[in-house]
């Protein structure tokens, strides 16, 4: 290894006023025992978790519905035709049972970037929800496929079950925390930008437009 | 071209800048830029305020970022040999710099081996803080900026003023007239969906074709070794999942010990730097995917050194490390509204920047910047992990006093305790001031005298104010004669 890395550590180490490496079990209980008073959960009943997720979302200018799983297919098929898309890219694994007929979903198998830049737009399923910020999060997994398909191109429908809502960034972390190894994205409305005079404008690079349905699970009622 | 033009168009480089009060001097009477800074700042800050607010556990949330900084700092090479253990089992290649200029030669030769002569970058205040892009320049090599505010600052030969919004001492009269000088666009608008349509065309292109995308990180995962990053607009989602081989340039300072910890951080980052619940993207990852269908195929960590271990090694300073890049303090600060960015003489402005700018530097330049504050508070009280940043402050002016051992101002001040310590010599000391001062002194309409202009290491003084003349008869002579 590199003299760099040798000669760094050493600084540390001086720096920490230590003479060698320290028990990784002592470094791991001083983490453990690291003040944390600050609100893990929420008082709100879940009702009231959604609401504020579609409060918030709505806050970036997100489009948000909610709707009966029995009903996602139309409901999808209806914010389609309201926004004039015919040919949309699918993330590989998504419940066919969400698609509905009428339109043409391609389902990605390691499309070019370039080959993603020409849909109309693209629909995914999320891992979860946070209420509170307003934010969905996608992992690299089944019905969400890799990260470029809910980035390059200009639209994301992106569907949300009600039972994967959770209220606080804290709570998301635990959840996220028990599969760590795939990729995941925080999207939190369009993309955007106050770079000019801090106006927020909606829509640089990745989606200039997100639509999200918050599915209600019928049996979970 | 006038001096305060020129000011932001060379690199900010603290060991060439003018010092801070002659910068702030030239910058003030730019009164444009001063009112783009007030309206940017202003804004930004009403937003934090806001969001702040609704969080009834803001400051547990900042009293945990603190301990958890500290406690990372405080076993900094157990949680780099840790990162470094995972970030390669998950396919990844860490490279150590002591320096910028070993990080520089390690960039360079990454990007040569990828068999890339142009890279795409997301904003990253390291590799401005190395001035990576000049380097990559002059080895054959084509930056883009794909940041809106970079590619802003880049078009228009132009130098960051703030961390987190780097070109907003710009209107958008101004970006209009870059972007239709640079990108050919003579009939553009002037609204900021105009500029920013015409920023995604320019750089969509080269997203979909450059192969190899420089970055920062906003934080290292020691327990997974994941990189997490933070941005607004999809340009670093872009260079972080388009190309095929990545390179992250991140200072030591940027690791975190725990996924769990992000809870912490991505709390208080997004609503401290933009005043937003979240910003719009997240980046959380782990080294190459297996499968190779998501992501680069290769992944490298340049972790740089550049004097945080000599920050480290200073008692006082080294709470400067725990800085998460923000910017909050810069817009809270009396001071940087007034001067703007490139007053600073460095990538880093403002109070963050008046801290960490010296120490980086190891005292050697950026001397007058511990002075560049009133001490008023307002950055300490907004900082998301507590940096008491006056503290370090008034750490560092002593520094400087006392590495600068025996000046003229010293000297001086000894002489002046040796005038005060008796009673004969300061009233010979009174009469000599008398008769020196008179040929300075100018009587105004009211008789009174006034004293514009003293010389030497005197004229400190004069130069902002004008000093009162010495009463023709002192308090003690006055006592002292009262009973006669």
């Amino acid at each position: 290894m590199s003299s760099s890395r040798e000669g760094m550590l050493a600084a540390i180490r001086a720096a920490n006023a230590r003479g060698g490496a320290v028990a990784a079990a002592d470094v791991d209980a001083a983490w453990e025992a690291l003040p944390r008073a600050y609100t893990r959960g929420t008082a709100l009943g879940h009702e009231a978790v959604l609401e504020l997720l579609e409060d918030r979302l709505r806050d970036y200018d997100a489009h948000v519905v909610r709707s009966a799983l029995r009903d996602v297919s139309s409901v999808v098929g209806g914010m389609l035709a309201e926004r004039g898309k015919t040919r949309m890219l699918a993330a590989p694994g998504m419940d066919a049972a969400l698609l509905p007929e009428g339109f043409e979903f391609v389902i990605d198998d390691g499309l070019s970037a370039p080959a993603i830049d020409r849909f109309e737009g693209v629909v995914t399923e999320s891992t979860l929800a946070i209420a509170e910020t307003g934010t969905i999060v996608l992992q690299t997994v089944k019905g969400q496929g890799r990260r470029a398909l809910s980035l390059v191109p200009d639209y994301h429908l992106c569907v949300v079950r009600a039972s994967d809502v959770v209220a606080t960034v804290p709570e998301a972390m635990d959840r996220i925390a028990a599969r760590p190894s795939f990729a995941t994205t925080f999207i939190s409305g369009p993309s955007a930008t106050a770079d000019i005079e801090m106006t927020r404008i909606k829509g640089v690079h990745g989606p200039r437009f997100l639509d999200v349905i918050v599915v209600v699970d019928l049996q979970a009622l | 071209m006038s001096e305060l033009v020129q000011l932001g168009h060379k690199p900010l480089d603290p060991r060439t800048a003018p010092s801070f009060p002659k910068a702030a001097r030239a910058l003030v009477g730019d009164t444009q830029m001063r009112k783009n800074v007030r309206h940017a700042t202003n804004v930004i800050q009403g937003k934090r305020a806001k969001v702040v607010q609704e969080m009834p556990d803001w400051q547990q949330l900042r009293e945990a970022g603190r301990r958890l900084r500290e406690h990372t700092m405080a076993n900094l090479d157990v949680y780099l040999e840790r990162f470094e253990k995972n970030f390669t089992a998950a396919g990844g290649t860490v490279h150590w710099a002591k320096d910028a200029e070993e990080a520089r030669r390690i960039v360079i030769g990454l990007v040569k081996a990828s068999g890339s002569d142009e890279v795409i970058k997301i904003k990253s205040m390291t590799t401005e803080e190395i001035q990576l892009n000049k380097a990559l320049e002059g080895a054959g090599i084509r930056p883009y900026e794909t940041d809106l505010a970079e590619l802003i600052i880049q078009l228009g030969h132009d130098q960051p003023s703030h961390i987190v919004v780097p070109a907003l001492h710009k209107n958008r009269q101004q970006i209009r007239e870059i972007f239709k000088r640079e990108m050919n666009l003579p009939n553009l608008g002037d609204t900021p969906q105009d500029l920013a349509d015409a920023a995604r065309l320019f750089l969509r292109e080269k997203f979909l074709k450059v192969k190899t995308g420089v970055s920062g990180a906003n934080f290292l995962i020691a327990e997974t070794g994941g990189v997490c990053v933070v941005e607004s607009e999809g340009n670093g989602r872009m260079c972080l999942t388009l190309p095929e081989t990545l390179i992250t340039v991140a200072g030591i300072d940027k690791v975190v010990p725990r996924l769990q910890d992000l809870e912490v951080l991505l709390q208080v980052l997004p609503r401290s730097a933009t005043g937003e619940r979240m910003n719009p993207y997240n980046s959380i990852w782990t080294g190459v995917d297996p499968y190779g269908n998501d992501g680069p195929k290769a992944f490298h960590v340049v972790l740089m050194d550049n004097a945080r271990t000599a920050v480290l090694a200073d008692g006082e300073g080294r709470q400067t490390l725990n800085c998460i890049r923000c910017g909050a303090c810069q817009n809270a600060c009396p001071v940087y509204k007034q001067t703007g960015g490139h007053a600073y003489g460095s990538v880093y402005a403002g109070p963050i920047g008046a801290i960490l700018t010296p120490q980086l530097m190891e005292m050697e330049h950026a001397q007058t910047l511990p002075y560049a504050s009133s001490l008023c508070g307002a950055c300490y009280e907004v900082c998301p992990v507590k940096i008491n940043i006056p503290e370090v402050l008034v750490h560092l002016r002593s520094r400087v006093v006392e590495d600068a051992g025996l000046t003229a101002e010293s000297v001086a001040m000894k002489a002046m305790a040796m005038v005060f310590r008796s009673e004969k010599r300061f009233r010979a000391a009174q009469r000599l001031g008398r008769l020196a001062e008179g040929p300075l002194v100018r009587k105004d309409g009211n008789g009174d005298g006034w004293i514009g202009w003293m010389p030497g290491l005197l004229g400190g003084w004069t130069q902002v104010r004008d000093l009162q003349s010495m009463p023709k008869e002192t308090f003690r002579d006055w006592w002292e004669a009262r009973g006669r």
